[in-house]
């Protein structure tokens, strides 16, 4: 990962025979956008991961960013993987502080958060980027939480999985019991019932992270049952693709591309993408300005969505283009009203609706929308 | 290398001895034991280095070179200050599981529950400490830590009980127990001592802050580490220069001959278990006391297991435990370096420790036969 510091330097050389070119007199406007480019201080940066970088899940979706953080001019980028969420990864941080000189660390999983608050009021110089909102004001500001809003390509998912379901019953893995869990369920019902009112999803919960054989066992128990669509909401959704394919039923993906793992049933999938925060590190090498907590959606390029597979129709993939459009023009609202839970109480009345943006709102979420069939696991 | 015949200087007393090489100024001491641990030491250091040289073999056929390699497995464990406080922290609890399986071994028992020992440790030390909170937070800490280690003792304690009376296997019934202690603890961080506003992982219910341990001064490296230096020196002293040390050896050496001289040998095993198991249980208290505030699944990560190695590695010599678990600490602390500078896998620490195993027990068979180690 070396070729980024060199083609920093050879950009250097540009600036210098462009400043030349200056005094010439000539080419003023192209050299604007290369000074910019060449202010950049050559950095370094230390991406950590919970587990494998190819997990074909939530890890992967961050190297996928690393790469092309590692194309950018004057950065380097250093990685590590299967860094526990303990005091151990606090060390691997301190380690890339100390020992490589790094000045830009991304902490990817979740449960880095409190060690990362810690080492940012240790090391002012150095910027830490987290893949998670959880910032707060008096938090360091050298630290940057941000997170996509993945309850919108999760709506789209349910459109696909909404017009490709024969039976109308879909499936939904999901790993802990939290709110933004909830809000991709929702929205992926959601979805669904926007172009099939009747369809319903049944909802598993599982307790952990990553735990394929539960998953394999969910993804089997709702076939049986004659869901046919799943999406899995794990940190690795590679077990529950591979068997939804082996039973012979759809599936959606989740954090990156998985087309490769279901070359027949794979119909899209909610990717996020990470690689925002080589905005961070560029306003951070240049002494520009950059959020503290930055939340998003497709208005605001923090999601995608996955190539659609094979077994999408044209008619379909333009259905789900155009919400996504919808999203980016914010003329498509996730939650509106009249909207009711799954145990009949009226969330929002007719007429009201909820700003795509209303994080407040979303962290709150404890409930499952009309149409999920399973409990939060939460009461 | 001198010969036999040189028994006329072998006489002289050791004050009028002219130059000689080191080696024979031990041998001359005419003290067997020194021999010996020359003799284990060398055992040791040519095993380390012999599995050395097929790690580096292992990372050429990777494509990688295997001096640049050494180099960063050296800055990562002891290169600067921030690696050897890594290793020492790393070394800190496999010292302690080391001790676990170093002195049952003394009375001639493979325990390998360091693990388990280690785990309820933990466990019990969280239970101690809310038991005692509001109590001034030396008497909390310590009655944590002494709660820890007689979780412990108590565990190794009756793999040691099970051996003498009932002649079950104590290697595998430790190693099984590893696995009741884990569901056990399990079972209870996740549900009847679980902290329900950790929502990440199951966590226990938390340490009061008062009793926690703290780090040396100027160091980043908490005292748990002394404690461990402190037990094993203790434990060396206790083995070597005690009728207990002595009546432990017989009975590790030969069975029938501790028998023969009335040695009691029910109490001497499970007394060895019972120090083993505690110091495994002292080990889960201090990393819950000095590093996680509560006890999670960050403390099954397999120090209990690094132990066993560590323990062999040492000889099952208390004192030679200090250097070899800094070495393994320090492997280990390495490993992110190489993961990031060579893109090597994370496993890559994990083989040269599994090289450094195999060729320390391949190296016993060698044990005897150095004639002029020996001498």
């Amino acid at each position: 990962m070396r070729s980024g510091e060199l083609y920093s330097s050879t950009r250097r050389d540009v600036l210098i025979r462009g400043a030349n070119l200056v005094a010439a007199g000539a080419l003023l406007g192209p050299l604007g956008s290369l000074a910019r480019a060449a202010d950049a201080k050559p950095i370094k940066v230390g991406f950590l991961y919970s587990a494998s970088r190819d997990d074909y899940g939530f890890n992967q979706s961050f190297a996928v960013a690393a790469k092309r953080i590692a194309k950018m001019p004057g950065v380097s980028v250093e990685e590590q993987e299967r860094v526990p969420e303990t005091a151990q990864c606090e060390r691997v941080m301190e380690s890339m502080i100390q020992v490589d000189g790094c000045k830009g660390i991304v902490a990817t999983s979740f449960g880095y958060w409190p060690f990362v608050l810690k080492l940012a009021a240790k090391y002012p110089d150095v910027l830490f980027i987290h893949g998670g909102a959880l910032w707060k004001d008096g938090d360091p500001k050298n630290a940057i939480g941000y997170r996509g809003y993945m309850e919108e390509p999760h709506y789209l998912c349910g459109i696909a999985a909404g017009r490709m379901t024969k039976t109308g019953k879909l499936g939904f893995i999901g790993s802990k019991p939290l709110y933004f869990i909830f809000n991709n369920c929702n929205g992926f019902v959601l979805g669904a019932r926007s172009v099939r009112p009747d369809a319903t999803c049944r909802v598993v919960i599982t307790g952990d992270w990553d735990n394929p054989v539960k998953e394999a066992q969910a993804v089997n128990a709702l076939a049986d049952q004659g869901v046919d669509v799943i999406i899995a909401d794990v940190d690795g959704p590679k077990v529950s693709i591979e068997t939804a394919e082996r039973r012979g039923i759809y599936s959606c993906g989740y954090h990156t591309d998985l087309s490769a793992l279901a070359p027949k049933g794979f119909l899209t999938g909610a990717e996020w993408n990470w690689a925002k925060a080589g905005d961070f590190i560029h306003a951070w090498q240049t002494g520009g300005k950059y959020p503290n907590l930055l939340r998003g959606g497709f208005k605001d390029g923090m999601v995608a969505i996955s190539p659609f597979g094979k077994a999408v129709p044209e008619n379909v993939r333009q259905e789900v283009l155009k919400a996504q459009q919808g999203f980016v023009d914010d003329t498509l609202k996730l939650y509106k009203g009249p909207l009711k839970d799954n145990e009949g109480k009226q969330v929002l009345a007719a007429g009201q609706t909820v700003s795509n943006t209303d994080n407040d709102y979303k962290v709150n979420v404890k409930w499952l929308v009309e149409g999920a069939i399973g409990e939060t696991g939460l009461k | 290398m001198p010969s036999s015949s040189d028994s006329a200087v072998d006489q002289q007393p050791l004050t009028k001895l002219p130059a000689a090489p080191w080696s024979r100024q031990l041998s001359l001491a005419s003290a067997p034991a020194y021999a010996a641990a020359l003799e284990s030491a060398c055992l040791s250091i040519g095993a380390l280095v012999v599995a050395l040289v097929l790690f580096g073999i292992f990372v050429a056929v990777g494509g990688h070179d295997p001096l640049a390699v050494y180099g960063a497995l050296y800055l990562g464990a002891f290169g600067t200050r921030f690696s050897i406080e890594g290793a020492l922290t790393q070394a800190s609890p496999i010292i302690l599981t080391a001790l676990c399986t170093a002195v049952p071994a003394r009375v001639g028992l493979l325990v390998i529950g360091g693990e388990g020992a280690l785990v309820l440790g933990g466990l019990c030390a969280v239970l101690c400490a809310t038991a005692s909170a509001g109590a001034p937070g030396w008497i909390g800490a310590l009655v944590a830590l002494l709660g820890g280690t007689c979780a412990g003792a108590a565990w190794i304690g009756a793999v040691g009980a099970l051996k003498q009376w009932r002649g079950v296997n104590e290697t595998i019934s430790s190693l099984l127990l590893n696995y009741i202690a884990i569901a056990l603890f399990n079972h209870l961080i996740s549900g009847p001592i679980r902290d329900f506003s950790q929502t990440l992982k199951a966590t226990s219910w938390p340490v009061p802050p008062a009793f926690g341990i703290g780090s040396i001064p100027g160091w980043s490296v908490h005292w748990g580490l002394v404690i461990g230096i402190g037990l094993c020196i203790v434990l060396f002293v206790v083995l070597r220069y005690t009728t207990l040390g002595f009546s432990m050896d017989i009975l590790g050496g030969n069975r029938r001959a501790a028998q023969v001289a009335g040695l009691p040998i029910g109490r001497l095993l499970i007394v060895a278990c019972l120090i083993g198991g505690g110091a495994a249980g002292l080990a889960g208290a201090i990393e819950v006391l000095a590093v996680h505030g509560a006890a999670s699944e960050s403390l099954i990560v397999g120090f209990g297991y690094t132990g066993i190695l560590v323990a062999f590695l040492a000889r099952q010599n208390p004192l030679a435990v200090i250097p070899v678990a800094l070495l393994v600490g320090g492997i280990s602390a390495s490993g992110g370096l190489l993961q990031r500078r060579f893109d090597m896998p994370d496993a890559t620490t994990q083989v040269l420790e599994g090289l450094i195993f195999i060729c320390v027990l391949a190296s016993s068979a060698f044990a005897g036969r150095i004639r002029w180690l020996a001498r």
